[in-house]
């Protein structure tokens, strides 16, 4: 009888096996890779019912953030302004009173229907983020919402992930600021070191000593 | 075969990756407007009230309830001179007030007229306190100093007052607390942005602006000012 098989065939479980390693390398790696808020989450950038700029308003401008975000220092949210926070300045007679991408803003002065921002940074609901105690003790917007001086759009610049989170409650020397550069965007640190030195004075003298227990952030 | 099968699974993965982008490099990465993909978001999202949310439960989408008429805010009580809130507040973060109440602290009136000074001591807390309000708040269209030459004004707003006109200097504390909170002609009110002891701190500094740029030599102190007039600053810069 002659061989039932052909030659080749002799070959064909190892050239599966490499198939298969060379599918599923590549597939875990992605998964491993893209699968994670640090992909999923940032570069969330959403169009916005008006096409605010923060880098109009705060860079150019050189307005504070706190001008429409007035509560972040009192409150665990940082508010939206109100509608009528736009209207000071771009209300009937003001500045660009006409324009049509402010009609959203002129509708809801209007009516009092709220404008309907599209939420950028959320966290899961059973993570409870406080905002005054953050900015009170050294941490800037820019160390979890990024350079938002230099968006015209806003997107999420961190991945707000747990991991991000406790990177900085474990070692919160490395990001501690003077309060008075709070809310300076455009604020660095000179050199790493400098960074550290300054850091570690202030977890020092303001007794920063963030929870990295559960209950610390779910309630 | 093999061969052929590797080769397309290559140009399979560098166009997955030249779509997807990596993370971590702005140059490369993406930016999408689909909001991030929750697998499973029964907890992650829960069907509660958070603040400036919407919610489905009422008629008109808001989570966020406004007052209702006569609503009284929580804690309420009228303060008077000796007793009020002002009595026993520290910090500007330990008593938050908004507006509602009454009493010259609140409304700036004694009785039917405007009054005079502030409801509590003025400390040099107090000043810089209303200095960094004063920058957030009004520096935008009064200007640093108060001229009226803000940012806002050279980009077409029109109109805003000069704080160092005489008309200003004259005016009551009281009057100019109750325009921060409910503005005047073209300003609007800014009672609900903020609260009431930084409405009196920027009254403060409002004050020791017009004083900055309205000094004379009888201001400053006999001891440094001969050498105020040789052109040479005796005592050190002042911290702003």
């Amino acid at each position: 009888m002659s061989n039932f098989f052909p030659r080749w065939v002799n070959w064909f479980p190892l050239q599966l096996l490499v198939c298969v390693l060379a599918v599923g390398a590549p597939l875990t790696l992605g998964i491993w890779y893209y699968f994670t808020p640090k992909y999923t989450r940032v570069g969330y950038q959403p169009d916005q019912p008006v096409p605010f700029s923060h880098a109009l308003h705060v860079k150019q401008l050189g307005m504070d953030c706190r001008y429409c975000h007035s509560f972040v220092e009192v409150a665990a949210h940082s508010n939206l302004p109100t509608t009528q926070t736009c209207i000071n300045c771009h209300g009937e007679g003001k500045i660009l009173p006409n324009s049509p991408r402010l009609a959203p803003v002129r509708e809801s002065w209007k009516t009092g229907q709220p404008i309907p921002w599209v939420q950028i940074h959320r966290l899961p609901d059973y993570a409870y983020f406080n905002h005054a105690v953050h900015v009170n003790r050294g941490v800037s917007c820019y160390s979890c919402h990024g350079a938002v001086n230099e968006m015209s759009v806003v997107y999420e610049a961190e991945s707000l992930s747990m991991k991000w989170c406790l990177d900085c409650h474990r070692a919160p020397e490395n990001f501690l600021r003077p309060p008075a550069e709070i809310f300076n965007m455009s604020w660095h640190p000179a050199t790493a070191s400098d960074q550290l030195e300054m850091g570690m004075k202030f977890k020092e003298e303001w007794k920063v000593n963030p929870p990295v227990n559960c209950g610390g952030c779910h309630r | 075969m093999v061969r052929y099968f590797l080769l397309l699974l290559a140009l399979v993965t560098i166009l997955v990756v030249s779509i997807a982008g990596l993370r971590d490099y702005p140059f490369l990465s993406h930016k999408t407007k689909r909001p991030p993909i929750e697998i499973f978001p029964d907890m992650v999202r829960q069907p509660k009230v958070k603040a400036q949310a919407p919610s489905d439960f009422y008629a008109d989408g808001r989570g966020a309830r406004a007052n209702l008429t006569g609503t009284v805010p929580v804690g309420y009580s009228q303060p008077t001179a000796s007793t009020g809130v002002y009595a026993t507040m520290g910090s500007p973060y330990d008593v938050v007030v908004f507006a509602g109440r009454e009493g010259y602290a609140n409304t700036g009136k004694n009785g039917t007229n405007w009054g005079n000074g502030l409801p509590f001591s003025a400390t040099l807390a107090t000043l810089e306190r209303g200095h960094e309000r004063y920058q957030i708040q009004c520096a935008v269209c009064h200007g640093a100093t108060g001229s009226g030459n803000g940012i806002a004004t050279k980009y077409g707003l029109v109109g805003v007052a000069n704080l160092q006109q005489q008309r200003l200097r004259d005016m009551t504390d009281g009057e100019i607390y109750n325009t921060i909170v409910n503005g005047k002609n073209t300003m609007l009110g800014y009672g609900s942005t903020i609260q009431v002891s930084d409405r009196w701190a920027i009254v403060a500094y409002i004050r020791a602006l017009q004083r900055s740029q309205n000094g004379s030599l009888n201001d400053v102190p006999p001891a440094d000012r001969a050498a105020l007039q040789d052109g040479v600053s005796a005592s050190t810069p002042a911290k702003h």
